[in-house]
């Protein structure tokens, strides 16, 4: 592997060895896999992709399906399906890294499915980054659908780190019976960057939640779009935050849809935009920082 | 020492400060105290460099600050504990109070610096800073960081706002402490009879000018005497 697969592993990844199963894809190719007693990783015969299988009652298995691109011009879609077992409790590993030095584009879109049997909890993480100081454009497109039956939990973080020109984020779900589903997104752009985010939730069980959190920072003359649609068809409960800050000549879109369609949802949405806050600055300032470094101190907090 | 000349700052056509005159030892506990709109804030603001004075100079430690920033001037060694302290969601209590001692410190240290406002430390240190917090909790870690500074000069508006009386009586313990303590000027803004009392010198400002300025055992009946007759007239306090 060369040093710059390790660094875009390590990067989004955080580790420099996977414990646990794994699949590492680079440019539209499975390149490396590990299958563990309680995790079986399997080749997809009609379409790009694997299926992860994780068995009943597997109790802190770590999953880790990184992709890396680092040819120009790729255009990679993958198929990965997550099938957990009764009882399972999984860490999954997931993320792209993209490294353009020319003028082509580069792009992954990754659709991952996630089907949890009763009572699985899944800590899903993923982190997208670009790199690279060719023209070409560094695009994303991740996929996220979400099946959860009764008493299932997800836990979704989603990390946009930074150097993606061009990403549409697409996460649906439908969360049965006490199962939840928790989404937290952290999201930066810069530059002529573009990024949309949609959410896609239906509430359909007795005692079902979602909390979606989006913490965003838009810099320069990019934009970015966030926009939820929560339906609530049982007793459930939903909480989705969107927060941005917003700089230079950066715009920031938040659309919310909450619909009750039944009388004991109880459905919030709460959106802020703005710039950052005047007195966090003078504050920060009263401590010895400097303006940018405070502006800088109140973004790393903001997306940490 | 800590000089303000001919400080005057008006705003909407209103003079907020007419033509303020103050010297500020060193080592000194001082509280500012008078009525409401009478400019205590903005002289607090003015000397932290919050806000800019139309016209006179602050001069600190000998030097000239009035077009200094205000990092600058912390920097120097002024400190400030907001009235109503900031929030930031994400930075959490032991971001604040390291950024506030201007260096790597462990929990346990910090947990120690908000034990001695009396907050259970474990409980807090982790959480954000951010409207999950109370205002009297917010206070108490606002004042907690910004005695932890040790700065030469540390500006403190109205401590007392928003806490309970509990947390009150814990308060006046951390100013005693840092009066017996510190070899820092503190200049607290105040209302409150036990914080005056424990002051070396008193400033009572009125209008907008200093209608007096002494050691405590002179003006301390004359401010507490001033300030029932202001209450019993109908003014807010």
């Amino acid at each position: 592997m060369e040093n710059v697969d390790k660094n875009l592993l390590e990067t989004i990844s955080g580790e420099s060895e996977y414990k646990g199963a794994y699949n590492i894809r680079k440019n539209g190719k499975g390149i490396e896999r590990k299958v563990t007693e309680n995790t079986n990783i399997v080749t997809k015969e009609d379409v790009q992709g694997i299926d992860i299988y994780v068995k009943e009652n597997a109790n802190y298995e770590i999953v880790h399906i990184p992709v890396i691109i680092t040819e120009s011009g790729i255009k990679d879609v993958v198929y990965n399906d997550f099938h957990i077992g009764k009882n399972a409790n999984v860490i999954i590993i997931a993320g792209c890294g993209i490294h353009n030095d020319h003028h082509k584009d580069s792009e992954h879109d990754g659709i991952h499915r996630f089907y949890l049997e009763e009572g699985a909890r899944v800590r899903y993480i993923e982190k997208h980054y670009g790199e690279g100081n060719g023209d070409g454009k560094r695009i994303l497109n991740p996929v996220t659908e979400v099946y959860l039956k009764d008493g299932a939990s997800l836990e979704m973080e989603s990390y946009q780190i930074k150097g993606v020109d061009s990403t549409i984020r697409e996460t649906k779900g439908k969360i049965g019976e006490n199962a939840s589903f928790i989404v937290t997104e952290k999201l930066m752009t810069h530059g002529n960057q573009v990024a949309k985010t949609t959410f896609d939730v239906e509430l359909n069980g007795d005692n079902s939640k979602a909390q979606v959190t989006s913490r965003s920072v838009a810099t320069e003359n990019s934009s970015q779009v966030f926009e939820s649609k929560i339906y609530g068809n049982a007793k459930c409960f939903s909480h989705v935050e969107c927060d941005a800050i917003i700089k230079d000549n950066a715009k920031v879109t938040s659309i919310p849809e909450i619909t009750a369609n039944n009388i004991d949802a109880n459905l919030i949405h709460e959106a802020a935009i703005g710039k950052i806050a005047g007195d966090q600055l003078i504050k920060l300032m009263t401590l010895g920082l400097s303006e940018e470094e405070a502006e800088k101190q109140i973004i790393n907090g903001f997306l940490k | 020492m800590l000089e303000l000349k001919n400080i005057c700052f008006t705003r909407d056509n209103r003079k907020i400060l007419d033509n303020i005159n103050l010297k500020l030892d060193d080592d000194k506990f001082i509280s500012i105290t008078g009525p409401n709109g009478s400019g205590k804030s903005t002289l607090a603001k003015i000397i932290m460099g919050i806000e800019k004075p139309d016209s006179g100079q602050v001069i600190f430690e000998g030097k000239d600050i009035t077009n200094m920033k205000i990092n600058e001037r912390a920097k120097l060694g002024i400190g400030f504990a907001f009235q109503s302290p900031v929030k930031f969601k994400g930075i959490t209590v032991f971001d604040i109070i390291k950024l506030s001692a201007g260096r790597e410190m462990t929990k346990a240290e910090a947990c120690e610096v908000l034990s001695s406002v009396g907050l259970c430390a474990r409980e807090y240190v982790d959480r954000e800073v951010d409207g999950s917090l109370s205002g009297g909790e917010l206070k108490r870690i606002e004042i907690a960081s910004v005695v932890s500074r040790n700065s030469k000069f540390t500006i403190f508006d109205e401590p007392e706002a928003g806490i309970d009386l509990w947390s009150f009586n814990n308060l006046i313990k951390v100013f005693e402490k840092s009066r017996n303590n510190s070899k820092g000027t503190i200049l607290i803004i105040s209302h409150q009879e036990r914080i005056l009392n424990i002051s070396d010198d008193i400033i009572l400002l009125s209008g907008g000018k200093v209608e007096d300025f002494g050691p405590k055992e002179e003006l301390f009946n004359k401010v507490v005497k001033e300030s029932a007759c202001y209450k019993l007239q109908g003014g807010d306090n």
